[in-house]
Parts: C-alpha cells; sequence; structure tokens
C-alpha cells in the first residue's frame, strides 16, 4: 500500500513538473554578434527581443487553455555558416527548442535549414529572402521576407518610370542571396529595354572598389544598382561618393536601411534601398500592435529607429504566436498547419506562405518597396518611401544628386 | 593605374617592416598582421579622441608601434633568435594570436571607419580621393626617412652590418641585442605605420590585417630579404599591376594574377628581383 501511494505521487510529481515545464516555449536562433553581418542581424535580433518582452509582460501566449511564456536559446555565429550548423544541432538537441528562427542572411539560414528540417522543426525564417531554401522540398520552413527577385525588379520599374533610357550597371556581392537577387533582375532589365552595360560580382569581403569604381566610370552607366550586405554595400557607397561617380541612381541591398547608413553623411544622401517594411507603411494591422506602436516601442527600447530587419524580426515572433493560439498549443503538426493556413496583415504587411509542394513556406503575401535617404529640412538624411506611388512619403529624387 | 601606383605604396609600407625583419633577424614575423590591425585601431582611437589631420596622427602612432615592438621583442623573439626559425614562428604566431583574441574581446570582428577625408583632384569623370593621395605620399616619406636612418645614422649602419654578419658585427663591437631589438622595434612600427594609413581609405576590421600580411610576404619575396626600400618598389609595383590588370578581368581574379607572379618570381628569381645572386 505505503509502495502504491510512493509511486502514485510519485508520478504525480513528474506530471506536475511536465505541466508546468510546458507553460515555457523555447524559440532558439543564432545571432551574428560579430563578424560581417553583425549590424543587420543585431537589428533582426532586437526584434525577436522585444516581441518576447511584449508577450511576456502580457502574462505570454494563449492557447488552448494555457498561457506559454517565451525563453530563447540563442549564441552568437560570428556570421559563419560552420557555427550555425553546430549551434543550430545544439539548440534543438540539447537546449529542447520547441521552435526556430533562422539566423539572418540567406546564407546562414540555407545552411541552419537543413538542420532544423531533418529534426522536423519550424523554423521562420527572417532576413532570408532567397527563393531556393524553399524549393528543396522543406516542409517546416516558412518565409517571412518577400522573396529576392522582387528586390530590384522593383527598382527597375521606378527607373523605368523615371528614365527609360537609363544605362545599368550592376555591382553586387558574389553571395548567395546577392546573386539571387541580381540574375532575374539583369534579365528583367533586358526585357524593359535597359541598356545593362556593366555586370560584376565582388568577393563578400572587399574593402576597396577602386578598380569596381573606375569601370563603372568606363563604362558611363548611368545608373548602379547591387550590393550585398552593410559592411560591402556601406564602403562602395563611401568610395562612389569620394571618387564622384557621375551616377543618377544607386540602389544598394539591405544596407541603406539601417539607421546606421546616416553616419555615411552626405554619401548616405539619395541612396536607395529595396525594402520589406519602413515605419512610414501604413498597413491596418489585423493582429497585433500598429506600425507607430511598435516603432514607438522599439525606439523607446534601443534607442533607434526600427529597420526593416527588426520589424521583420518582430512580424516571426507574431506570425509563429498567432500560429501557436491558431493550434490551440505547441504541437508541430498543428502549429505547421496553422502556418500553414496563415493570411494575416499586421503592421509589417499581409503573410501568407505557399503551400504548394514545389516550394512550400515561401512568402507569397508580402511585397516589396523603395525607400530612398534625402534630406531633411534641417540637412538631416531621412528614409522616405518613394515606390510604389500609391504609399510613397516624398518623391523619388532622380538624378540622386 | 594611379589608384594602384598610390595603393602599392601603402602595400609596401607594410612590406618594409616585415622585410626588415625578415632580413636582419631571419625571423619571419607572424605579429605582422596583428600589427597592421592594431595601427588601424589605434588611429580610429586617436582620431576620435582627437579629431585633428588623421595623417597627424601618424608620428605618434609610430612611436607607440615602436615601444610595442621592444616589448614584443623581449616577449616572443628575444628568447628565440638563435633556435631554428620554426620556433620564432610559433612563438610570434602565440603573440599573434592574443593580439587578435583580445582585440575581438574588445571590438568583436565588425568593421570600423575612420571617419576623415581630404578634398581629391578631379581629371575628367576621374576623382582621385585625397586620402588615397595622402596615405600614397605618407608611405613614401616614413619609406625616404627608414632608408636615410639606415644609411646614414649609426644605428643604422649597425643594424645593415648585424643584417650583413653578424658575428663579424660583434667582433667590432656592435651589440647585436640591442640592434636586434632595434630593428624588430622599427618593422612593427613600419606595420602600424602602414595599418593607420590603411585605416584612413578602407573599413577595417581586428582580422584586417592578415590579408595585408599576406599581401607583405609577397612583395617581401619579390624584393628579396632585407631589402626594405626594394620592398617599397615592389609594393608600388604590385600595386601598378593591380591597376593594369583590373580593368581587363573580374576584380576576383586579381589575386591569382598577383600569386601567379609571386611564383614565377621564386623561380627565376630565387633572392627577389632585388636581391644579390648567391656566389
Amino acid at each position: 500500500m505505503r509502495r502504491a501511494v510512493s509511486v502514485s505521487f510519485l508520478l504525480l510529481s513528474c506530471l506536475i513538473a511536465a505541466g508546468f515545464a510546458q507553460q515555457t516555449i523555447t524559440v532558439g536562433f543564432t545571432v551574428s554578434r560579430t563578424g560581417a553581418l553583425n549590424v543587420d542581424s543585431v537589428e533582426q535580433y532586437r526584434g525577436f527581443e522585444l516581441w518576447r518582452d511584449t508577450v511576456n509582460a502580457a502574462g505570454g501566449i494563449k492557447a488552448g487553455g494555457k498561457s506559454f511564456k517565451i525563453q530563447f536559446a540563442s549564441y552568437d555565429d560570428e556570421s559563419n555558416s560552420k557555427r550555425v550548423q553546430q549551434l543550430y544541432t545544439r539548440m534543438i538537441l540539447e537546449d529542447k527548442a520547441d521552435f526556430l528562427f533562422s539566423p539572418y542572411s540567406s546564407s546562414l539560414t540555407a545552411t541552419a535549414a537543413v538542420v532544423t528540417e531533418q529534426n522536423e522543426k519550424i523554423m521562420l525564417t527572417t532576413g532570408a529572402a532567397e527563393e531556393k531554401t524553399y524549393k528543396l522540398g522543406n516542409q517546416h520552413l516558412y518565409q517571412m521576407f518577400a522573396p529576392a527577385t522582387q528586390y530590384l525588379t522593383v527598382a527597375l520599374d521606378a527607373l523605368k518610370a523615371k528614365d527609360p533610357k537609363a544605362s545599368v550597371a550592376f555591382v553586387y556581392e558574389d553571395a548567395s542571396f546577392s546573386v539571387a537577387v541580381v540574375t532575374p533582375a539583369k534579365a528583367y532589365a533586358q526585357q524593359l529595354g535597359f541598356n545593362v552595360v556593366f555586370s560584376e560580382a565582388y568577393a563578400p569581403n572587399t574593402t576597396d572598389f577602386s578598380a569596381i569604381i573606375d569601370k563603372v566610370i568606363a563604362s558611363k552607366a548611368t545608373v548602379l544598382l547591387g550590393g550585398g550586405h552593410y559592411a560591402d554595400g556601406s564602403t562602395l557607397a563611401r568610395q562612389l561618393y569620394g571618387h564622384k561617380v557621375p551616377l543618377k541612381m544607386v540602389t544598394l541591398l539591405v544596407a541603406p536601411d539601417s539607421p546606421q547608413w546616416a553616419e555615411l553623411g552626405d554619401a548616405a544622401v539619395g541612396v536607395i534601398v529595396p525594402s520589406q517594411w519602413e515605419p512610414q507603411s501604413t498597413f491596418k494591422a489585423q493582429y497585433g500592435p500598429s506600425g507607430t506602436e511598435f516603432a514607438k516601442a522599439y525606439t523607446a527600447k534601443y534607442n533607434a529607429p526600427p529597420s526593416y530587419e527588426s520589424a521583420g524580426g518582430y512580424a516571426s515572433g507574431m506570425v509563429l504566436q498567432h500560429a501557436i493560439e491558431q493550434a490551440g498549443g505547441i504541437d508541430t503538426a498543428k502549429v505547421a498547419e496553422a502556418l500553414n493556413a496563415t493570411d494575416i496583415t499586421t503592421f509589417y504587411g499581409r503573410t501568407k506562405f505557399s503551400t504548394q509542394a514545389s516550394e512550400h513556406g515561401l512568402q507569397i503575401g508580402h511585397a516589396i518597396f523603395l525607400a530612398q535617404w534625402q534630406k531633411d529640412k534641417s540637412g538631416k538624411p531621412v528614409k522616405q518611401v518613394v515606390w510604389p506611388l500609391a504609399g510613397k512619403s516624398a518623391d523619388l529624387v532622380y538624378p540622386m544628386h | 593605374m594611379i589608384d594602384g601606383l598610390l595603393i602599392g605604396s601603402v602595400y609596401g609600407l607594410a612590406a618594409m617592416g616585415l622585410s626588415l625583419i625578415w632580413g636582419v633577424m631571419d625571423v619571419i614575423n607572424l605579429t605582422h598582421g596583428a600589427m597592421i590591425a592594431l595601427g588601424m585601431f589605434g588611429m580610429y582611437l586617436l582620431f576620435n579622441a582627437t579629431a585633428v589631420n588623421a595623417y597627424f596622427l601618424v608620428l605618434p602612432l609610430i612611436a607607440a608601434g615602436f615601444a610595442l615592438g621592444i616589448l614584443v621583442y623581449w616577449l616572443s623573439v628575444n628568447w628565440v633568435i638563435d633556435r631554428p626559425i620554426l620556433m620564432s614562428l610559433l612563438s610570434t604566431f602565440a603573440v599573434n594570436m592574443m593580439v587578435i583574441g583580445i582585440g575581438t574581446a574588445i571590438w568583436s570582428t565588425s568593421p570600423y571607419n575612420v571617419n576623415f577625408s581630404m578634398p581629391g583632384i578631379t581629371f575628367g569623370d576621374y576623382t582621385f580621393t585625397g586620402n588615397h593621395m595622402a596615405a600614397a605620399s605618407s608611405a613614401v616619406v616614413i619609406a625616404l626617412l627608414l632608408e636615410l636612418f639606415l644609411r646614414r645614422t649609426r644605428t643604422g649602419k649597425a643594424i645593415r652590418a648585424v643584417a650583413d654578419n653578424r658575428d663579424a658585427a660583434e667582433l667590432m663591437g656592435i651589440s647585436s641585442t640591442r640592434v636586434l631589438m632595434i630593428a624588430f622595434a622599427i618593422g612593427i612600427a613600419l606595420a602600424v605605420a602602414s595599418g593607420a594609413l590603411v585605416s584612413t581609405l578602407f573599413p577595417f576590421t581586428i582580422l584586417s590585417g592578415a590579408g595585408y600580411q599576406l599581401k607583405s610576404f609577397v612583395v617581401t619575396v619579390l624584393a628579396g630579404l632585407g631589402k626594405p626600400f626594394g620592398a617599397l618598389v615592389a609594393g608600388v609595383l604590385l600595386g601598378l599591376l593591380e591597376g593594369a590588370v583590373s580593368p581587363f578581368i573580374a576584380v576576383s581574379w586579381i589575386p591569382l594574377i598577383e600569386f601567379g607572379l609571386f611564383v614565377l618570381v621564386l623561380i627565376v628569381f630565387p633572392r627577389g628581383i632585388f636581391g644579390k645572386a648567391t656566389a
């Protein structure tokens, strides 16, 4: 009898302990706290962090009659794909992460996706726009960013409206994301009738662009499209300005979206960035905070305005939260089902994932727009939405200087 | 071509430090890249603290580099001077790893910039930035001063004497330990100076010195060991080569050309372009 009571007590204790453990959701991801992707990655992390703090302050995610607090398992990947492979394995096997967010960048995410898919874990990807990863038959990947092909085609649409006879040069980082953006953009430029006069990829760690700049000048290009990430993009813009290259339009990927871009001073002005989100965006949120509320909370916490990487980070959390609520718990199959059915508009815009087997998880609801750095009345560089015209906060300045 | 000429002078200055130490002491200094990176961060910190013309700050950084060189000499070089070359390689590599480790802890591996620019000169569509011209001029002036020092001063002559024949120099009453220490410190000061100049041109991280160290090896071998001024000339030649070939090929192919040339020189001129043939 005494033995039966002891066993029952032990079983009850285990059940209670298990019940309490389920009250916390562990979300795993890596951050590039060091290395070339540091600037963009930390901004993405801040979005995750603000979402976690907001949800926990409100008592956690309410689903299936329970409340789930969020905790993170997070490590520095040093912008290095080898570290990503080790750390995602560790987060799944040792930290027992229930769900995962992606690292920053398409290339690191492609590495992480191999691990998460092998372990059948859901990963929401942000800062990972290249389509290829979503066309490999993965069933647990969900992309928050609009796909890479849209980045420069939008810029070419805007250019067509302003200067259909422009001569275009493509100068871009030799990395999976930039190549995935530029390859379709080149074809689209030719389709629109532009003269593509120069195209060259540069190594990701390039710091001296003199030789490429000389070639751009020699090509008589009037427009330059390309870039890659923050380190190379900011250096390219600085050197284009230093060499006084006579360009009418410069559109660079990713880098000019960071608030840090303003530190380039006059070299920052006029540069355009294809953007996933801007604080001026006016999407009517069906779920979560408005854009103004998000920007206000973010600025109060980090003393800097949010970039689209930050917004993507926060939105990833919201979409996961929405799916858990719809699924009534954290069962992977049920949450995946809820994500497949997701079609919501948040402050970040519309989110809908493809459920076709050939491109499962690819983002098909979100769209890109263009932001340009312009001087405000006090002469300070600020970012303005300039395209599409329906959502603009200022006119596109063309030529840029 | 002109861009290549300007940047080549800075490559040359970076290689002069390596060449001097290698030629005089027979030590391959693997702290070279880390010292270049320290020069970059030294410039960054000094410029942000003082906001004076960045090129004036090269002088205090040379002095700091000299002092650092003495410290590194006693820490890692002096006790392996007459030991097999592998010992000095390991010893300087250890210091390199310590500097990189401490630097990463302080500054991470994120890029930094020295936000200083001087007006450039424009010819037609092409503009040569003031920073490139000032960095190249500074590199040439420092190299000429070093050459004058080695040829005209008593200490400089002692360094050359020790480089030629250490035993004979000691028989003439020259303290080889003191001379080796000074030569090493000058080599480090040159690495720091070149790092400081590069930081005014391009963004950098604590790991950036590695690329310049590699170029320094190429330049040193092209010039011939122990030929500091030859290293400057070889650096300029390497820069000119980069400038000359870049209009015709993708920039990512340039390292292949450079290292191809490196192998070719090793085959045709095993003692370097400016090195003397053995008897």
